[in-house]
Formats: structure tokens, C-alpha cells, sequence
């Protein structure tokens, strides 16, 4: 569990993030949400430790991270794998040195037992015949599927995902949610994912935590927003008449749901 | 920055590895323009100074020993230090703001790795190695590269050559020459890497990093070559 404390943030007199307080949960897909400029990424960033706070405080299981040694925020980073938005493979290495990287910075295996491990984690991601091209060989997905399992190659903790899905296709983007979720659940790892998109919230927001000018201004799940009366979330999630009318047909059907099973139970 | 890079390596093996990877990068990399540029360095300088040197009363031999005397003082450290400054420079900033733009360092830094230790630590150990021995490499090339024009232009026989090479040889010389190079080739690694690991933007910013990093070592190499010359060659 990551629970962050009245953290601030700012950038010289500008305030990006002025007094947030969040959970998040373990062994649930965690979403960050909000438009551009809400300070999602920051708030991220302030997470993992890139980026110094201000003020407040960021608990890993309890354990003050803000404040904590350089050598005991190593060892919390090294149960951290994180998917960054534009990837950030290494470019000279492959793909199977790259999921390699932090085997052979931090694990003491052979190259045998090393080799095996990233080959699991490459079937993981459907990526094992890919493993001797380049980051520049493959497509954009593969190379987010690259950095999911070089994320996850040291058996992480927490999972962090800065929009896994900008500039993929439906499909792809699918795919990718999908994996995410089986991994955080069959791991039970914290993951936390800053999106704005409405796809992956819909599939697997298990926890949300959607921002608003820095602040807080809904946590829920996917199933609560639906029926969240919150204006500026709903302008958000639901922006086009389309999501709109699909939120509203989303309403009727578990109404109607409800419904027939409580009439069964009657029955 | 540089306090940052002494921590104790996470791993000392991929540590070692990429001193390595630097050393061939930096060092055998840069031999084909080292190679070119002393070679032509000591053909033109005998051939200049063979064109100054127009007293009848001045032995041909004196030609070489100016020749030696100017390539290893200054030619081959700093005239090849200010091309790899470009050549060495602009890549350590390049490759490190790129690094920097496409999150990668901030991927390592994730991974509990000590980024400044882990990408800059190794040039700079690469650098403080391999620009000694191009120097080295340069300076005997620049004083084969005169032996070689003298011969070809007719300017100065082989033997006239080899005898102004032995005339009042000063080994401090050699030793002028190297502790430039040290401080040179510190130059060359440390400021680029400074200008490429805080980068902050895109291609643009990355394109005028390199730029600015490849400018400062310049004339901080220039500036440092005043500075041994007055301090260290004062008689």
C-alpha cells in the first residue's frame, strides 16, 4: 500500500499541487485521472521519488520514503518497476538485454537463470520472438509491452504506469490494460496508473483517484463512476454525447440487472 | 554532479563493463581523426617552419627539434584536445540528453541505480585513460608526419631529421605534455556530461546542450593551457 500525506509540490511560485492525500491500494489497479496540466504526472513523480516534495510525506507499507536514507530509498526502488510513458528502452541494447538490464544489475543468478527469467517475462507480454530486435525494430505497443516486462522482471512490489496507452491503438491499448490488471492481481502488487484514458478506466480501474487543479476531487471505482454525481468528473469521463449515451444505456442495464436478480431471489 | 558519482557501485561488474564500452568509444573511436589530424599537424609545421627558418647559418637539424618541441608542448595535446572536445564532447552530451529526454536515466533511477555513478563516472575514468594515450599516439605521429614531409618536399634528409630530434631533448617535456592531457581530457568528459545529464526538453534543447558543452570545453581547455603554461614552464 502507498499512502500519500498532504504532499505540495510547486515550481517556483506556481502551485501544482497544493495539499493531496491518497491510498493506494494493494493488489488493485489504482488509476491517477484527470485532464492535462492537473498534476497527475507531478503527483507521480512525487511518488517514485523524482521529483522532491515540498511538504508531506509518501508512505511505501508504512515506511516514510520521503524522509528516508539515500540507500533505503535504493532498496524501495529496487521493489519498484515502472512503464514509462514513451517507454525509455535503452536504445544499443535488444529487447532481451534491456529486460536484462536489471537482472544483471541486481540479481546474483547465473546468465542460465537470468536468461530463463526474461524469457518468461517476454512470453508474458507475447514478445518472446522479438527479443533480439532493437527498441527501433519493433512498433509502439511492442515497446510498451517491452517495458512492462523489464518492469516486472524483478518481481516488484509496486507497479507504476505513466499513460501505458498514449498513442496506441484501441486494441492495443486493450491488450495492455489487460495485461497490467492480470499481473497486479496475480502478483498482488500495488499498481498505480496515470491515464486519461476513458478505455483503461472503464476496464480495469479497480481504484480511482481523479484530479482536479491539483486537488483531489473524486476517488471511487469503475463501477461507482457511473453513477457518480460529480459535475466535474462526469464532464471529464463522459466529454461526447456518445459517452454519454453509453453511460446512460451502462445505468439501465445494471438497473435492469438488479432487477431480474431480485426477482429471482423472490422467486 | 561530480559528488553524486562516488557512491559504491550497485554492481561492480556492469560498472566495469561500461568503462569498458567508454574506453573503446572514447579511445578507438576517435583514433581515425587523432591519426589524420597529427599526421598533417607535423607535416605542415616542418614545412612552415622550414619556410621561417631561412638563415643559411641555422643547421637544417634545428627544423626537427622546433618540430618536436612545438608538436609535444602544445599540438598534440591541445590542437587534438580541441577536436575531441567536438568529436568526444559532443557525443558524451548528446548521448546523455538524449538519455535524459527519453526518460531513460529516470528509468535507472527507478531501478535504485546511481545514475551520475553508473553513466558519468565511467567516461570520465574512459576519458582520463584513453586522451593520454591518443596524445601519446599523436605526438608520434605528428613527428613521423614532419620526418615525412621533410623527406618528400627535399626540405631535410632523414638523418638531419633523427639528429634534430636528439638535440637538447628535455624529458619535462614529455611530462608537461601528459599533465596537460589529464587535465584536458577531465575537461572533455566532465563538462559535456554536465550540459547532456541536465538537459531539459526536446531535440532542440539537446542539438544546443551539445553545442554549449562543446564551446565551454573549448575555451576552458585554452583558458587551463595558459594557465599550466605560466605555472609550469616558468624558469
Amino acid at each position: 500500500m502507498i499512502e500519500l500525506v498532504n504532499i505540495k509540490k510547486g515550481f517556483g511560485e506556481k502551485v501544482i499541487l497544493p495539499d493531496v492525500s491518497a491510498v493506494m491500494e494493494t493488489g488493485k489497479v489504482n488509476l491517477i485521472i484527470g485532464s492535462s496540466g492537473s498534476g497527475k504526472t507531478v503527483m507521480m513523480k512525487c511518488m517514485v521519488g523524482l521529483m522532491e516534495i515540498d511538504g508531506g510525506k509518501v508512505l511505501y507499507d508504512g515506511q516514510d520514503f520521503t524522509n528516508m536514507q539515500e540507500q533505503d530509498r535504493k532498496n524501495i526502488r529496487r521493489q519498484i518497476g515502472m512503464l514509462f510513458q514513451g517507454s525509455a528502452l535503452f536504445d544499443s541494447m535488444t529487447v532481451e538485454q534491456n529486460v536484462m538490464f536489471p537482472l544483471d544489475m541486481f540479481s546474483k543468478g547465473s546468465l542460465k537463470e537470468k536468461k530463463t527469467r526474461v524469457m518468461e517475462c517476454l512470453e508474458r507480454v507475447q514478445l518472446k520472438d522479438a527479443a533480439k530486435k532493437f527498441p527501433a525494430e519493433i512498433s509502439g505497443g511492442m515497446k510498451k509491452r517491452v517495458g512492462i516486462a523489464r518492469a516486472i522482471v524483478l518481481n516488484p512490489k509496486y507497479l507504476f504506469c505513466d499513460e501505458p496507452n498514449s498513442g496506441l491503438d484501441p486494441q492495443t491499448s486493450l491488450l495492455i490494460d489487460r495485461l497490467i490488471k492480470e499481473i497486479t492481481h496475480e502478483f498482488n502488487m500495488t499498481t498505480v496508473i496515470n491515464t486519461h484514458d476513458m478505455n483503461t478506466v472503464m476496464e480495469s480501474g479497480d481504484h480511482i483517484v481523479y484530479m482536479y487543479q491539483g486537488k483531489k476531487q473524486w476517488e471511487g471505482s469503475n463501477k461507482d463512476i457511473i453513477f457518480s454525481k460529480d459535475e466535474k468528473l462526469n464532464d471529464f469521463i463522459f466529454a461526447s454525447d456518445f459517452l454519454r449515451d453509453a453511460k446512460e444505456m451502462r445505468q439501465m442495464e445494471i438497473f435492469q440487472e438488479k432487477d431480474w436478480r431480485s426477482k429471482l431471489k423472490k422467486e | 554532479m561530480l559528488k553524486g558519482m562516488f557512491s559504491r557501485p550497485e554492481n561492480m561488474k556492469m560498472y566495469w563493463k561500461e568503462f569498458m564500452r567508454q574506453c573503446v568509444d572514447i579511445g578507438i573511436g576517435s583514433l581515425g581523426i587523432v591519426f589524420i589530424i597529427s599526421l598533417f599537424m607535423g607535416a605542415v609545421t616542418t614545412v612552415q617552419i622550414a619556410y621561417q627558418l631561412v638563415s643559411p647559418i641555422i643547421p637544417k637539424a634545428t627544423i626537427a627539434q622546433v618540430v618536436r618541441d612545438t608538436i609535444i608542448l602544445e599540438f598534440a595535446p591541445t590542437l587534438t584536445c580541441i577536436v575531441l572536445a567536438g568529436v568526444v564532447g559532443s557525443k558524451i552530451a548528446s548521448e546523455l540528453g538524449n538519455m535524459r529526454v527519453s526518460e531513460q536515466i529516470d528509468a535507472q533511477e527507478i531501478m535504485g541505480i546511481n545514475t551520475r555513478g553508473y553513466l558519468i563516472m565511467p567516461k570520465i575514468l574512459a576519458s582520463l585513460i584513453m586522451i593520454p594515450c591518443l596524445i601519446c599516439i599523436a605526438g608520434f605521429l605528428g613527428i613521423w608526419g614532419g620526418l615525412k614531409a621533410g623527406e618528400m618536399g627535399g626540405i631535410l634528409s632523414a638523418d638531419e631529421y633523427w639528429q634534430g630530434l636528439r638535440q637538447e631533448w628535455k624529458p619535462y617535456n614529455i611530462f608537461f605534455s601528459l599533465f596537460k592531457s589529464f587535465v584536458f581530457a577531465f575537461i572533455i568528459s566532465s563538462v559535456p556530461s554536465y550540459y547532456g545529464y541536465y538537459v531539459q526538453g526536446g531535440a532542440l534543447e539537446i542539438g544546443k546542450a551539445s553545442t554549449r558543452a562543446v564551446v565551454v570545453t573549448c575555451v576552458l581547455i585554452l583558458f587551463m593551457d595558459y594557465i599550466l603554461a605560466a605555472l609550469l614552464l616558468q624558469k
